[in-house]
């Protein structure tokens, strides 16, 4: 091949609009037939969900955890005269009373006994019994599965990596902290260099299209100057507002071995501006429609350990929020705290499979029926009665 | 027979291609700048981590007074100073991520640099809080550095015993349930160390290794300790009594390191070890899915000279693999942005004239936008080697911006695109790449097209 800059420039790329560039191929945002709204946000780290939800109505609480008990007298605020809520997550409480924000206690993936973080995450994002094999993660197999979608519009919105919206189904990425600001003519040229590497090529063509969107909405909504987790919160809501129905975000902090009662004070008061940025972003129309699930890799241990905080453990909760969902309740069976009744003596055992209360708000969000659910987006999973976690 | 190759040398194996610095001539040049001199430590210092300590007795002290002394003008010096020794700590901190990176502009041995790189990635530690939070540069300094060159056995005590490193993984604080102080105050175990010892450092994750693996070396790891005025110390008084049995060996207490160390060496011989290393190394320097040939070809040679690290480097570079003149991995956001700036022959004085802000500006912040958080992988088992993870449309806008913005700001004046091209690239300068640089609006944007283009991005 022979380049020359007059060429180059005669051949009518410069100038003209991104989207009509033949060098581009636009990554296509088609909404999925249905208005449902489906986020979900991984709590890398392993949430303590015997400390978010307390159950201090169990007797058993306090002997294992000196420290971490605190019922409704110690400033959690009571649910349901059995579970008590952490005193970090005040500002959900408008959301509880709602009917807008539940919890399912006792529940887990899988995975078993290793108790790795790294090794927890990628079986909760794969979706699966084991990791043998499996290239994709469960919502972009999902994806793959909604009826009559060719080109679906799912975000996987910050910096961490987003194993559960990996696989085939097109899916966009996105920080909502990026501006590119060159000048047409490198545009182009950064496009022709690239050419010749396929990976690198296709990440910078969606760099272009998603710095575009997100310089239109921040010169329309203004982005909050608080931290990564409100701004990509709040870029979730304005995608989804638009023409997303899917997204997926993490948020941290979790990993409580130590000094657990500061820590988990920093992560939840995130948490919960991160749910109250998606809410009051989608307006409420759009939040009526919307189901938030977060889910964690583990819970951790029963007993508090010897320095103020838990180690990795097995029995861990979920949380749901939005509109839809059936909130106001923690659901769950529950499995209780004396020795006999923990895991392996020492964490909380789970009484359900997660992924089959994922699977069922699948099925009620977007029309996927149970052969679909049990076989192609979390393969062997039995997803057994329906917990009605929907509205 | 693919074989050794000077200019693959530098952009696989090292950080690029310098105008200046002539790459190796032959493998064994490679390896005997592993053990020369170290030359750019001595050029570019680090402070290593026993004199960082002299900062944490400092700041202990002012807090002491703090406390003690509360409501009187004493404890509100003593505030002040800390707050001090805090900023200095900040400042230092960006100045050896300063020297660091000159380190790898500069260096004629850059396998070394690279292979520390590597080191400190698979030990991965940082400080969390207060003044240790800029600790990170001296437990590399210290633990890492040093030891690259000899067995792993040894590189493997000199981290996972490491204050940096036992503070990281909460080790400080763990303490036999039925040990003398774990009785009294009655606090217990903490299984983090030992299970990321078994899961990152030693066996990898489909080690065979249990549970109960996790729970005796945690029992056994008791002990192990840290006092800013002593360095490293072994606490009798946290060591759970009795024998522990790690993987059907038992070790028995000796009321000191010795049995810990003997474990640590077992850990490091066993044949899971050996793959999960071979493996690791095979992946960052070569491609993410290694030929299985070079992957055994260096799990024998570590299994047979007893995990000796200088011998599976050799092994690594004398396999024709490793010369496949076909560049394949992504670098990660560091790594590119040092080769960059070696590309540039970023001098010391140019770099190092910046303030914090600005050094912030063109390092931590861009870093962090690339994706990679200077010192700070979100956990333990350090970075990932995947190229997807790096090819994300945020992860290259990122890249683009530093590319087209920061050379000249370091710089002011930039080299002809055109000369950058050749003296950059080298062989691997393609024609749709030189007719980028000469295409560009200005010198700028030259420069920050051929520091894109896929030839200057993988190696």
């Amino acid at each position: 091949m022979n380049f020359n800059r007059r060429d180059f420039l005669r051949s009518g790329l410069i100038g003209c609009s991104l989207a009509a560039s033949p060098l581009i191929t636009p990554v296509t945002f088609a909404a999925t037939p249905a208005e449902n709204r489906l986020v979900v946000i991984i709590l890398r780290g392993g949430m303590d969900g015997l400390d978010v939800v307390r159950p201090y109505g169990d007797p058993m609480l306090g002997h294992l955890r000196p420290t971490l008990a605190g019922g409704p007298d110690q400033g959690a605020h009571d649910l349901d005269g059995f579970y008590a809520l952490h005193p970090a997550l005040a500002a959900l409480l408008p959301m509880w009373r709602a009917g807008e924000l539940g919890f399912v206690q006792a529940v887990s993936t899988p995975y078993r006994d290793k108790r790795s973080h790294f090794d927890g995450q990628d079986l909760l994002e794969a979706g699966t019994e084991t990791m043998a094999g499996v290239r994709d993660g469960w919502l972009n197999r999902m994806l793959q599965a909604v009826p009559g979608i060719t080109a679906q519009t799912a975000y996987a919105i910050g910096r961490s990596d987003m194993k559960l919206l990996q696989g085939p189904a097109d899916v966009s990425n996105w920080s909502p902290d990026v501006s590119l600001g060159l000048s047409p003519v490198t545009e182009q040229l950064m496009t022709l260099v690239t050419e010749s590497d396929p990976a690198l090529h296709a990440a910078w063509q969606e760099a272009q299209i998603l710095a575009a969107l997100d310089a239109e909405t921040e010169t329309g909504g203004g982005i909050s100057r608080r931290g990564a987790h409100v701004k990509i919160a709040e870029f979730a809501a304005q995608r989804l507002a638009e023409d997303a129905r899917i997204a997926a975000f993490s948020l941290g902090g979790w990993d409580t071995h130590s000094g657990q009662t500061r820590a988990m004070s920093r992560a939840l008061g995130q948490f919960a501006d991160a749910l109250n940025s998606l809410k009051f972003g989608l307006g409420s129309h759009v939040w009526e429609r919307t189901t938030v699930v977060a889910l964690t890799e583990f819970g951790r241990t029963a007993r508090e350990n010897g320095t103020r905080g838990t180690d990795h453990g097995t029995g861990g909760m979920m949380v749901m929020a939005g509109g839809a969902v059936r909130g106001g309740r923690v659901h769950g069976d529950w499995p209780g705290l004396r020795a006999s009744d923990l895991y392996q003596n020492r964490d909380l055992m789970p009484t359900r499979d997660v992924r089959a209360h994922v699977a069922w708000i699948m099925a009620g969000l977007m029309g996927l029926d149970r052969g679909t659910l049990e076989t192609a987006v979390f393969p062997g999973l039995e997803m057994g009665g329906d917990p009605r976690l929907l509205l | 027979m693919r074989s050794f190759d000077p200019e693959l040398a530098d952009l696989r194996f090292g950080y690029g291609l310098a105008p200046d610095v002539p790459p190796p001539e032959r493998v064994d040049d490679m390896l005997a700048g592993l053990t020369g001199a170290d030359d750019m430590a001595a050029q570019f210092p680090i402070e290593p981590f026993d004199m960082f300590r002299a900062r944490m007795i400092a700041v202990a002290e002012a807090n002491r007074i703090r406390r003690q002394k509360r409501g009187t003008p004493d404890a509100a010096a003593a505030r002040q100073r800390r707050n001090q020794l805090n900023a200095i700590a900040r400042k230092d901190g960006l100045r050896w991520a300063g020297h660091m990176l000159l380190r790898q502009i500069w260096t004629p041995t850059a396998f070394r640099e690279r292979l520390i790189a590597f080191w400190a990635d698979h030990f991965t530690a940082h400080g969390k809080q207060g003044v240790s939070r800029r600790a990170t540069s001296p437990y590399i300094e210290e633990a890492i550095r040093p030891n690259i060159a000899g067995k792993f056995g040894e590189l493997l005590q000199a981290a996972v015993m490491h204050p940096v490193m036992l503070f990281y993984l909460d080790q400080m604080r763990s303490m036999g349930p039925r040990s003398v102080r774990g009785k009294k105050r009655q606090n217990g175990l903490n299984e983090n160390l030992a299970r990321e010892v078994l899961e990152l450092h030693t066996l990898g994750v489909d080690g065979p290794y249990a549970q109960t693996d996790v729970r005796q070396l945690a029992e056994l790891f008791t002990g192990l300790s840290f006092r800013p005025r002593h360095g490293f110390v072994f606490r009798k008084d946290f060591v759970e009594p009795g024998p522990e049995t790690l993987l059907g060996v038992t070790h028995s207490d000796t009321g000191g390191t010795a049995p810990i160390r003997a474990a640590l060496r077992d850990l490091a011989r066993h044949p899971a070890t050996a793959r999960h290393i071979a493996h690791k190394l095979a992946v960052h320097f070569v491609a993410d899915i290694p030929d299985p040939d070079l992957v055994t070809r260096l799990e024998t040679t570590y299994l047979d000279t007893g995990g000796d690290l200088l011998a599976l480097y050799e092994a690594l570079l004398s396999h024709p693999n490793a010369w496949e003149p076909h560049l394949q991995n992504i670098k990660p956001p560091q790594d590119f942005m040092a080769s960059a700036m070696r590309a540039l022959a970023v001098p010391e004085a140019k770099l190092m004239r910046f303030g914090e802000r600005k050094m912030r500006r063109i390092i931590s912040r861009p870093l962090t936008a690339m994706g990679q958080q200077w010192q700070r992988p979100a956990g333990p088992d350090g970075w990932p080697e995947e190229d997807p993870h790096w090819i994300t449309p945020q992860g290259i806008a990122g890249r683009v911006q530093w590319a087209m913005n920061a050379p000249e700001f370091i710089l002011r004046v930039l080299p002809d695109p055109r000369d950058f091209v050749a003296s950059s690239l080298g062989t691997r300068a393609s024609k749709v790449i030189r007719f980028a640089a000469a295409s560009a609006e200005n010198r700028r944007e030259g420069i920050g097209l051929v520091l894109m283009s896929p030839a200057f991005q993988r190696r």
